[in-house]
């Protein structure tokens, strides 16, 4: 695998110790009662986010489901807003109307987290057709769990975007667990990627857990839509670190499991063995990142925990846009 | 309320879906982020003809025949629409909703609201109770119009259609544009592309001075039968269309009852739950003393649209019942 350059390297790694560092950190906030309502933490599942979004352009559109903290902010946005709206405050990225589940702000590029397994990827195929009507050089990507490989809207979904050609990428950010159900347990046919290649689309099991795999990918899939190739679908293995939502154990996989993936897989700590044996930084350039990373969450704390709560005369704001009732 | 257009009509004497197809046509000609999406579009122009002639004039990348995806297919239309364009997703039968209920309800309505985007976007389906049996005649203008960020159009005839469809390709909300099935044959004047109706306003369809009938679509045809056979017995029926069911028209409803004291509200959907309840509990609230009694009111059963045409017609209001209706409320 070709490295980047050594800006674009240690900017992946520093993205990939924010989104860690801030699930941990938010994980321990939320069981403190901090975030309201669910908090699904993606710490482990770095690289699929991180690869994806560095490989797209900053107006690209992306859709993503009920666990993405590590997707938007790869998109860019920021610890503060991100971490304001799991506090629910008014200076969080949805308002503070959204918090962990509902990220989303359509004005730049981000449409949204969902609650509802699978419509992210809907709402992606959609913003395709959108990108292809204008006739833009943009593509979207429609991220999904393995979860979302069972349920009827996200075939739907990838048919249309066939027949359509639409430059569409479904990336099943595969963590490997439906709540508690594991993928092999519920998935016929088994292999995700000839299940996608049925319905005439470039598909592709990857390492979920190496960010520069997924990157390379992802740039691929990015250039085949922007050349009218159509969709493609990327199968992103990985593994989610904690519970579904905050502070849940289970029975359904042995801690065995865990820390072999841990300790022999996890994408943090294997692009940073990358980065220093390719010479781009030394264990102590490593350490001031870390506290770097750090000192930004904990910014982003400070910086909810400051924020006002929305005003609640608001709740009836931004319903509809009230042009409908007005004569022309 | 709003009177009629002074503006001469440009097509004479069009049908309903002549009437959608022209103000479909005005507004893509202004806006090219206008696009239409359904089955069967392209040559059948749609199964009650709503778009016939569409894509031979705006070409195939402006109607797009889809695969009978519902979920997609409002999916598409709501990505889409979230990136700047105005789709049209046409249902053809609003019962195939069913299959994007969650699109519906809990995607297009709540973008707004959370995540700093418009969605301009208009579902059209048709609706209403006709022959057909039960998968095809359910009435579901009440789980729309009481879903936090859907507006709901259920137009009547064809200056209506025209007007509310302009005004909702106009707009930046999620519309869902209701056209009955036993309308598909009526005629009537349409007006030039200067003429928009703004949602939320009701029109008086009759004027009377006895008692007042609130209602929408295919009943205001057996409200206007039952008020004629009134007449000829010495009662003078107003009927108020509503137009559109959300925005509703609270003040045209406020005046009507404190005018008449005596008021009906009638549709077809199952009575439970229905827009006429909502209409008659509002108005109870709000105007009691201006009554002279109970509002009545008169609906469709709370049961499964038959096959059978005497089955079906037995679970929808009947010209005998809404006279049996306004007599009870010029009883008081």
């Amino acid at each position: 695998m070709t490295i980047p350059d050594k800006k674009t390297s240690l900017g992946l790694l520093r993205q990939m110790m924010v989104i860690r560092d801030f699930e941990e950190t938010a994980d321990k906030l939320s069981l403190r009662g901090k975030v309201s309502g669910g908090m699904h933490n993606s710490s482990g599942q770095e690289a699929v986010a991180v690869g994806v979004l560095s490989a797209l352009a900053p107006l690209d559109v992306i859709a993503t489901t009920h666990r993405s903290h590590h997707h938007t902010l790869a998109k860019g946005f920021t610890s503060r807003e991100i971490m304001a709206e799991l506090f629910t405050r008014s200076t969080g990225i949805s308002g503070g109307r959204g918090a962990s589940m509902h990220l989303g702000d359509v004005t730049k590029g981000h449409f949204g987290g969902n609650g509802i397994v699978g419509a992210g990827v809907g709402i992606a195929m959609g913003a395709a057709l959108g990108i292809q009507q204008k006739g833009d050089k943009k593509v979207s990507v429609g991220f999904i769990g393995d979860g979302g490989m069972n349920t009827g809207r996200t075939w739907e979904a990838v048919n249309m975007a066939v027949i359509w050609k639409l430059p569409l990428i479904v990336v099943v950010d595969n963590n490997q667990y439906a709540v508690e159900t594991f993928v092999g347990r519920v998935t016929g046919g088994g292999d995700l990627a000839k299940r996608a290649e049925g319905f005439g689309m470039k598909a592709f099991n990857i390492d979920g857990m190496d960010v520069l795999e997924v990157r390379k990918y992802v740039s691929e899939a990015r250039e085949r839509a922007l050349a009218g190739e159509g969709p493609s679908f990327i199968n992103a293995l990985t593994y989610r670190y904690y519970g579904h939502n905050v502070g849940e154990k289970g029975q359904y996989r042995t801690q065995e499991e865990i820390d072999t993936w841990k300790s022999t897989k996890d994408p943090i700590d294997h692009f940073t063995a990358v980065v220093i044996e390719n010479g781009y930084a030394d264990q102590a350039a490593i350490d001031e990142m870390r506290a770097s990373v750090r000192a930004e969450i904990e910014d982003a704390v400070a910086f909810a925990d400051a924020s006002p709560e929305p005003d609640i005369s608001t709740i009836y704001d931004d319903i509809d846009s009230g042009k409908l009732g007005v004569q022309l | 309320m709003t009177t009629a257009p002074t503006t001469a009509p440009k097509v004479q004497n069009p049908n309903y879906s002549e009437a959608f197809q022209s103000g479909v046509r005005e507004e893509m000609k202004r806006n090219p982020g206008i696009f239409i999406l359904g089955t069967d579009l392209i040559e059948r122009g749609g199964h009650f003809a709503q778009v016939k002639g569409i894509a031979q004039e705006f070409g195939h990348e402006r109607v797009k025949d889809s695969p009978i995806s519902e979920a997609a297919m409002v999916a598409a239309g709501v990505g889409a629409a979230m990136y700047g364009c105005h789709p049209i997703v046409d249902l053809n039968f609003i019962d195939f909703a069913f299959g994007a209920m969650d699109e519906i309800l809990n995607q297009a309505a709540k973008i707004r609201f959370m995540f700093n985007g418009k969605v301009p976007l208009v579902i059209r389906a048709t609706s209403g109770v006709a022959l057909g049996g039960a998968h095809h005649c359910n009435s579901l203008e009440s789980l729309f119009a009481s879903t936090p960020g859907l507006s709901v159009a259920v137009p009547s005839t064809p200056m209506d259609v025209k007007g509310l469809i302009k005004t909702a390709l106009r707009a930046e909300d999620p519309v869902i544009f209701l056209m009955h099935k036993k309308l598909s044959g009526i005629r009537g004047e349409i007006a030039d592309e200067n003429y928009f109706i703004p949602f939320g306003k009701a029109k008086s369809i009759r004027t009377g001075t006895d008692a007042v009938i609130i209602s929408y679509g295919y009943s205001l045809v057996t409200a206007q039968k039952a008020a004629q056979t009134l007449e000829a017995e010495g009662v003078s029926v107003e009927i108020i269309d509503l137009r559109t069911l959300y925005p509703l028209d609270e003040q045209a409803i406020n005046d009507a009852v404190k005018k008449f004291g005596r008021v009906v509200v009638l549709d077809e959907a199952p009575m439970f739950g229905s827009i006429t309840a909502e209409i008659a509990a509002t108005a109870t609230e709000r105007n009691f003393s201006s009554l002279k009694g109970p509002i009545v009111r008169v609906g469709g059963a709370r049961a499964p649209i038959s096959a059978n045409p005497a089955m079906a017609d037995a679970a929808i209001p009947t010209v005998a019942s809404i006279i049996k209706a306004v007599k009870q409320v010029m009883s008081y």
